[in-house]
Formats: C-alpha cells, structure tokens, sequence
C-alpha cells in the first residue's frame, strides 16, 4: 500500500519535471535555456515508458533522445558562435494567433481522448521480453528494419555533404 | 495503475506544446527542438496503447525505435541544413530564407 502511494507520487513528480522541460524548451527566448528544457522533458519521457512496462525503451530513449539528438543540438550551437543570438520579436497578433491554434489543437485532442471507448484487444499476450522484439525485428518487421538503417546511413552521408561541401566552398 | 486517458492526456500537451513552438519561434533550431518535443508527444501515444489494447506488446515498442531512428536522421540532417543555412545567409531567423518566394 505504501509503496503504492509512493510509486503514484513518483509517477506524479515526473509528469511535473516532463511539463517543466516541455515548456522550458519552448517559452524561453535564449536557445541554451531549449536544448536544456529539452534534456529534462527527454528524460522525464524516459521515465513515463519506465512506468508504461518497458525498461529497455526508456534505456533506448536515454541513449538516443537525451545522449546523441541533444548533444548534437548543442554541437549545433557551438560550431556557429552567434546562433546563441536572439532573433527580433515576432508580432503579438502572431503569437496570439500560434497560441489559439495549438490551444484548440489540444481541446480537439482531449476531446477524442474523453469521448472515445477504448477497448483492449480480445487476446493480450504478456510477453515484453527483449528477446521477442529482437525476434520479431528480424523477422516479422526485417524490411523496415533495413529500410531504416539505409535511412540512417543516407543522413550520415547527406549530413557530411551538406555541413562539409558548403564550408570548403565559402573558404 | 494509472489508466490509458492519463498517458493520453500527457502525449496531447506535449504534443500541443511542441506545436505552439513550431508556430511561434522563428529560430530554426528552436523549432527543431519543438519537433522533437512533438515526436516525443507521438511516441508516448504508441507506448500507452502497447501498454492497455494491443494484442502484442512487442508490436509498439518496435514502432516506437523506428520513430526513435527516424528523429536520429531528421536531426542529423536539419542540423546540418541549419549550418550550411547559417554559413550563407549569417542568420537562423527562418523568415530571411526566402530566395524561392515568388
């Protein structure tokens, strides 16, 4: 019971530290204070996929998410000394106008989430082993695993050309 | 213990989150940020539904490292754009790129 009330509030501390990051990322003007924001809303993810069952997803969330995209924003910052710069001030109509949008992006949302009966599937299985997603990654879903990773490898290369090619022709 | 509506509700407003920055900065990595925060949103949905429907478990968790992949290679690729962007115009502010606008 005990351990029940604290797991809740743990659960409750971590929804506040993802919401905290998610508006830090996005509020603050200064581009610093967003790939901060964004590390600790990343982390707080990886922790809800801890309490929705799946250790390994939040370990792969860790290391990817909060280990290789943030590092390369921040690497992003820093080749380029004045990005940390800020841009001018947008118009307040525009503002307004990008916060009423989402606003009622998030009332449409919450709606189809409060009015729809979601219902499990008849047969669930209860197998969240690695080593069935590993099997099924090779067998039943191997075309969109190679797909990926020809994905991966075209970025590597694009990402090298683009970044590198410009350099050596505007030096 | 929590119930699915609670995982739902947390994806919708980091979601809703991410798409308020996208609309209202205009700092191109920013918003690169913004939709990592949306991909972010996405990926809890996937995780939520693996956890209370679907029949298999293993199914969501797979789609959520292709998600994971595919953020890898879009950031790769806009942090790369954003430099050869900065190197040419000497500014990230998305309204300077406009050499297509008719």
């Amino acid at each position: 019971m005990s351990t029940e009330t604290t797991a809740q509030m743990a659960f409750w501390i971590l929804v506040g530290f993802t919401f905290a990051g998610a508006a830090l990322a996005v509020f603050p003007r200064n581009i610093v204070y967003n790939v901060l924001g964004l590390s600790l809303a990343l982390a707080g993810v990886g922790g809800l996929f801890f309490y929705l069952g799946s250790f390994f997803i939040a370990l792969m969330q860790l290391l990817i998410y909060v280990g290789a995209i943030t590092i390369a924003i921040v690497f992003a910052i820093m080749l380029s000394p004045p990005l940390h710069l800020q841009v001018p001030k947008r118009p307040v109509e525009k503002v307004a106008a990008a916060g009423a949008a989402s606003f009622f992006f998030l009332l449409a949302i919450l709606g189809v989430v409060f009015r729809t009966q979601w219902v499990p599937a008849a047969e669930r299985s209860s197998d969240w082993s690695v080593e069935t997603l590993g099997h099924m990654m090779l067998t039943r879903y191997d075309l969109v695993f190679e797909v990926i990773s020809l994905v991966l490898l075209v970025a590597i290369i694009g990402a090298i050309v683009t970044a590198g090619f410009t350099r050596r022709l505007s030096s | 213990m929590n119930t699915l509506g609670t995982y739902l509700i947390i994806g919708a407003v980091l979601f809703s989150l991410g798409l308020l920055g996208v609309l209202q900065r205009r700092n191109l990595i920013a918003m690169l940020i913004s939709v990592e925060l949306m991909l972010n949103g996405a990926n809890v949905n996937f995780m939520a539904f693996n956890r209370f429907l679907a029949p298999e478990p293993a199914v969501g968790q797979i789609i959520t490292l292709f998600v994971m992949g595919l953020a890898a290679a879009e950031a790769a690729i806009g942090l790369s754009i954003i430099l050869a962007l900065f190197r040419r115009l000497h500014s990230i502010n998305v309204e300077r790129a406009q050499s297509l606008k008719g």
